[in-house]
């Protein structure tokens, strides 16, 4: 399967030079930005690991690339995204969030159910990467 | 304007008829209080009634007044209590049109009650006699009165936080045909577009519980469409389950089932009434569960400009009543809607501060006190070609749907959905890096199009489709073409 996350997931996956152009549209917008990582992509997994802290005060998205590069090299086999917050009163939140990096191969969700009465079906979804530990979901 | 008085007058309380203008209910030197609940109304009267003797009437039948004095009034502090049309003045263009500026006392209304703001001020009025025509278009709620309400039950952050779904408009579809699909295909459709890209889909306003499929079982196989869908992208996806029913108790069962099976969100018609939507936004909130309003009806009062309601203050009852999502037009698909007025509504619905904007039909500052914003949704004979149109002019914190625009693809449902979300995903990027999206947005869209095949047949089979019809409701706060 191929997962569908953040914004832009539909187009094929952007380049540097597209994913800086995405940065410098936040920071023209006073949004800090901040890289995080996951090996576990439930879309119900809100609290993906942080690499540092968002980065305020930038004005160009260089030093952005490059810690974009450095957790790409430390975790070659995980989700990688770009997260731009708005601390504007009335939003404080996510503005735009974004993939930069996904695993060779994603094995996808399966769909489990439990039967309960009255036709009443209960779902929930495992990730078949998170069979194992992790750390150790993807390869490296 | 000024009142002409003719010196023949009698005293305030002897007995008899008196214009509404002596009686106190026009008064130009009013200052407005902060806490005044404020409505601005379009006033046509009958041949021969004075503008000013008509926006008095308004007043006082929507206030204290009857039409002959009582001497019951001397009993309350009747002057604290008559609402007072303090401005009045020409429509600009409309021969005989008035813009009659209102003001009524906080105390006037019961705290948290669309019901009660709404008998007042639309209650009795609308049919009164010496006016031709009446149409309410514009109100200001004072914080004071706001914060008695509970507002969306999530709001537009929550609902972004709660789907993880940030930086770009939201998609939907409304299952099509609207009527006769038994429950097992309906669900199909569901399944289809959800597993090509939509976030929702949605029931239509007129699916209920009908013979031929009943809401249960409509539940069950949206759900089993909706779960599948997100086991195969990986991403949130909900279908708005129409819980609309005779009574309120049926409402609260069916919402209470679509809980159980864990969907995001349900939905109402305005049909149902203020009330029972304020119960609906109260119940959503208890149980974490979005509530979209499609504003079904709402055309038979908000359209005409010289009568009815405008939908802008419909729209900022919803936001009061407390619904997630509203139907708001989208300016370029099938149903009415002047592209200011669109913007007026959508402004209502989104900002904290709204700022007068006669141009786009808003005539009073709205100061929204924090009240979350409700997500304005964007339906009907819109198609993957518009979507840089779309996105200008609705901005981002909105719903497209896509009905027939999805599910009538050539390649089928999934097909309709994934060409409408690469359209967005193509378009929301351009935008972010800069690029102008009336001039180069069909350019946008045909290169997102050279290498995805539902794009490309989209655009060939829907490219050229415009409803290009001149609105009937403009705002006419400035001169503007219309009917």
């Amino acid at each position: 399967m191929h997962l569908r996350h953040g914004a832009f997931s539909y187009l094929p996956e952007l380049t540097d030079d597209e994913i800086a152009a995405q940065v410098r549209y936040a920071l023209g917008n006073d949004w800090p930005v901040s890289i995080e990582f996951t090996d576990d992509p439930h879309p119900r997994n809100v609290y993906w690991e942080m690499w540092g802290l968002p980065m305020f005060d930038l004005d160009e998205p260089d030093g952005v690339l490059r810690e974009i590069n450095e957790c790409r090299a430390t975790y070659p086999q995980h989700y990688v995204r770009v997260q731009a917050y708005d601390a504007r009163l009335g939003r404080q939140t996510t503005a735009l969030s974004f993939l930069v990096q996904r695993p060779a191969h994603e094995p996808g969700f399966r769909l489990d159910r439990v039967e309960v009465q009255g036709r009443v079906q209960q779902y929930s979804m495992h990730s078949y990467a998170t069979q194992a530990p992790a750390g150790e979901r993807y390869g490296r | 304007m000024t009142h002409e008085h003719n010196g023949t007058e009698p005293r305030r309380w002897d007995p008899g008829v008196h214009s509404y203008a002596s009686m106190g209910y026009y008064a130009p030197d009013y200052e407005p209080k902060p806490t005044d609940v404020l409505a601005m109304f379009r006033i046509t009267p009958q041949p021969g009634v004075d503008p000013l003797e008509a926006a008095a009437a308004v007043a006082g039948e929507s206030s204290t007044a009857t039409w002959t004095v009582v001497w019951t009034d001397r009993l309350t502090a009747n002057s604290h209590y008559q609402a007072k049309a303090y401005r009045v003045d020409h429509v600009p263009g409309r021969a005989g049109e008035y813009f009659a500026y209102i003001a009524y006392d906080l105390d006037l209304f019961e705290e948290g009650s669309i019901a009660n703001l709404t008998s007042s001020i639309i209650g009795n009025v609308f049919g009164f006699k010496p006016l031709l025509a009446l149409r309410l278009e514009d109100m200001r709620i004072p914080v004071a009165y706001v914060k008695t309400f509970q507002g969306p039950a999530h709001g537009i952050v929550m609902e972004r936080e709660l789907l993880g779904k940030y930086g770009r408009p939201l998609l939907g579809a409304t299952i099509k045909p609207k009527l006769g699909l038994s429950a097992r295909n309906y669900g199909r459709v569901v399944y289809e577009g959800c597993r090509g890209g939509l976030d929702f889909t949605k029931d239509d306003e007129n699916i209920n519980s009908q013979p031929f499929m009943r809401w249960r079982d409509r539940f069950l196989y949206c759900m089993e469409g909706v779960n599948k869908a997100v086991a195969d992208t990986g991403e949130l996806k909900g279908h708005y389950l129409n819980v609309t029913a005779a009574t309120v108790e049926d409402m609260y069962e069916r919402a209470e089932f679509a809980k159980e099976l864990g969907s995001v969100i349900v939905m109402i018609d305005l049909t149902v009434g203020y009330s029972a939507m304020q119960s609906m936004a109260n119940w959503a909130r208890r149980n974490s569960v979005l509530l979209h309003l499609h504003r079904a009806g709402h055309g038979t009062y908000t359209r005409q400009k010289t009568h009815g309601v405008s939908f802008r203050v419909i729209a900022k009852w919803c936001r009061l009543i407390g619904v997630d999502h509203v139907h708001a037009g989208t300016i370029v698909g099938k149903l009415e809607g002047d592209p200011a007025t669109t913007k007026g509504f959508y402004d209502a619905l989104r900002l904290d501060h709204v700022p007068t904007n006669p141009a786009n039909g808003i005539y009073f500052d709205q100061d929204w006190a924090s009240l979350p914003g409700v997500m304005p949704v964007a339906s009907g004979g819109i198609h993957a070609g518009q979507m840089h149109q779309l996105v200008d002019l609705l901005g981002e914190d909105t719903i497209l749907q896509f009905g027939g625009g999805t599910i009538g693809h050539p390649m089928g449902i999934a097909a309709g959905a994934e060409a409408n979300r690469v359209a967005l995903d193509a378009v929301v990027k351009g935008r972010n890096e800069g690029l102008d999206l009336i001039k180069e947005g069909p350019d946008i869209l045909r290169r997102a199009a050279a290498i995805n095949r539902p794009l490309e047949v989209a655009l060939a089979t829907w490219g050229d489709v415009t409803f290009d019809y001149a609105s009937t409701d403009a705002p006419d706060g400035v001169p503007t073409p219309s009917r």
